[in-house]
């Protein structure tokens, strides 16, 4: 058969591969399978801007119908897949029809971890990662807003807090519990989760640290009324955004045999343990150099993922190994984070925290390992470059606004 | 509401009308315009959604805020004095007829 293309999820990996495909000169067919009911749509406004109300659905579109069909794009919507047959090269739908592929590519995202506790799929708990989840917390806020109802977010992760934020801007009472002794604490140095608690109770928000929940509290028609917690403290709610982390959907690459560990197995180059497949975005797990496995939920890793993928079944090398980086927005704060800090021992804050425009640098030992910026773009991009190029300042020379850093790279 | 007028670097010249309020980046994803990328969603944070605008309009835009100068120092193809980015900038009557001009890469 003549070269064909299916790649299985419609979301920022899978577009990205598409595109990196054509661009790279393929030129067999390409099928891409959406299994919601749009076409591909920007997924980080969803929290944010698109919540508040700032958005149209209009806006969320990330690719026009018609510019993936000038590109020869097939764009298949509301359609899952329920098997891969790697020897006969076929995947099946939900529909029972099948497709041949000479190459195969998983962009199947991540799901929500959902509340492991009485009452966590009462009417009016959310998880946010669709658009569709997104509609829905926009409705019920609504109802909260006219009944003055108050919001609950149980997580103070990236996907909580700019809940938070929203609902906080709409006016609404907002609590976040978090179970961690701080906000972030997973990606965040301490002093910086200390600031961002700062930042939304100064908003009016509520936070709880080390917060033991014990149930989801719900009427007679089981819609949410409040959160349980183990002491006995009810908060009363009418809305609950769970936002505790994702899980790689791999369901489909384990059934099918590919290595799989809380993800799909690839190397730098997008590579599954089936020469045929390979794999880009939130399901997936990469093996590095030293064979720990990283997982990145980011529109940076999944772009560069799918430009890797596109390669790797273009027959060529293009491993990813750039700097990862992250945004986030909350109240008017953007945070830009460049580099993984695991690990780090030292810190050195740069520009000023009170002033709200500022730099965390992760350090081992003297070797920068990240930078956290907030209303610090400049510092964000040139973190990126010293990372990049693997050249570190000092603890001391970034912490010393006198210091020039981008000087250190033309050395 | 304005028409605003892409010129992707191929020559191909697309006119889109934009309810105020829609970034050019929208209005460039939501219409089919190849050239613009906006890979973040709007947020200013990814530099893929760089435009060259109409140096004589220059003045009609609003300008262009701390954050976008600092992450217009990153863009993949070249930096002009005109250089903005097309998510941080919001339709309105002032910019009925606008151009703006696609560079060949945003990444």
């Amino acid at each position: 058969m003549s070269a064909a293309i299916v790649i299985i999820g419609a979301g920022q990996a899978g577009v990205q591969t598409a595109e990196a495909l054509r661009t790279g000169g393929f030129a067999g067919s390409i099928t891409l399978l959406g299994n919601e009911a749009y076409g591909p749509y920007h997924r980080p406004p969803l929290s944010k801007a698109w919540l508040a109300g700032e958005m149209d659905s209009a806006q969320l579109v990330m690719r026009a119908p018609e510019m993936l069909a000038r590109k020869a794009i097939e764009l298949r919507t509301n359609v899952t897949v329920s098997a891969i047959d790697r020897t006969a090269k076929l995947v099946t739908l939900s529909d029972g029809s099948s497709l041949p592929y000479t190459g195969l590519v998983l962009a199947t995202g991540s799901t929500p971890r959902r509340l492991p506790l009485p009452g966590g799929d009462a009417q009016g708990v959310f998880a946010l990662r669709s658009r569709d989840d997104a509609s829905a917390i926009a409705e019920r806020m609504a109802v909260c807003i006219e009944k003055q109802l108050p919001v609950i977010v149980i997580g103070g992760g990236f996907i909580g807090l700019e809940v938070a934020a929203t609902a906080r801007k709409k006016g609404l009472s907002t609590t976040v519990l978090e179970a961690a002794p701080r906000l972030l604490g997973r990606v965040l140095a301490p002093v910086l989760s200390d600031w961002y608690a700062n930042l939304h109770r100064s908003h009016g928000a509520a936070l709880v640290l080390d917060a033991r929940i014990a149930a989801i509290e719900t009427d007679a028609q089981n819609t949410v009324t409040g959160v349980r917690m183990a002491d006995g403290q009810v908060y009363p709610a009418g809305l609950v955004v769970v936002g505790i982390g994702v899980a790689a959907n791999d369901q489909l690459a384990q059934a099918a045999g590919l290595e799989c560990d809380r993800g799909i197995v690839v190397d730098a180059c997008g590579h599954t343990s089936d020469p045929a497949i390979v794999a880009a975005g939130d399901c997936t797990a990469r093996r590095l150099p030293d064979g720990s496995l990283l997982r990145l939920e980011s529109v940076q890793n999944a772009t560069e993922q799918g430009k890797s993928a596109a390669a790797a079944l273009l027959g060529l090398e293009k491993p990813f190994t750039a700097t990862p980086w992250f945004w986030s927005d909350q109240y008017d704060k953007k945070l830009q984070m460049a580099g993984l800090s695991m690990g780090a021992d030292q810190w050195a804050v740069r520009g000023d925290m009170a002033a709200g425009s500022f730099s965390v640098y992760h350090f081992k030992g003297e070797r920068l390992l990240a930078v956290d910026s907030v209303n610090a773009s400049k510092d964000h991009l040139l973190a990126r470059k010293l990372l990049d190029a693997g050249v570190s300042p000092t603890v001391a020379q970034a912490g010393d606004l006198g210091v020039e850093l981008a000087g250190l790279l033309v050395k | 509401m304005a028409n605003i007028t892409y010129i992707e670097a191929s020559g191909q010249s697309t006119t889109v009308s934009l309810n105020d309020g829609w970034s050019l980046m929208q209005g460039a994803t939501a219409n089919g315009i190849d050239g613009i990328l906006g890979e973040c969603g709007g947020s200013c944070a990814c530099a893929t959604c760089h435009c060259y605008v109409d140096e004589a309009r220059l003045g009609d835009l609003p300008a262009a805020s701390e954050g976008e100068l600092d992450m217009l120092e990153n863009v993949a193809a070249e930096r002009r004095p005109n250089s903005r980015l097309a998510c941080q900038i919001k339709a309105s009557a002032a910019l009925e007829g606008l151009i703006i001009h696609l560079p060949a890469t945003q990444e």
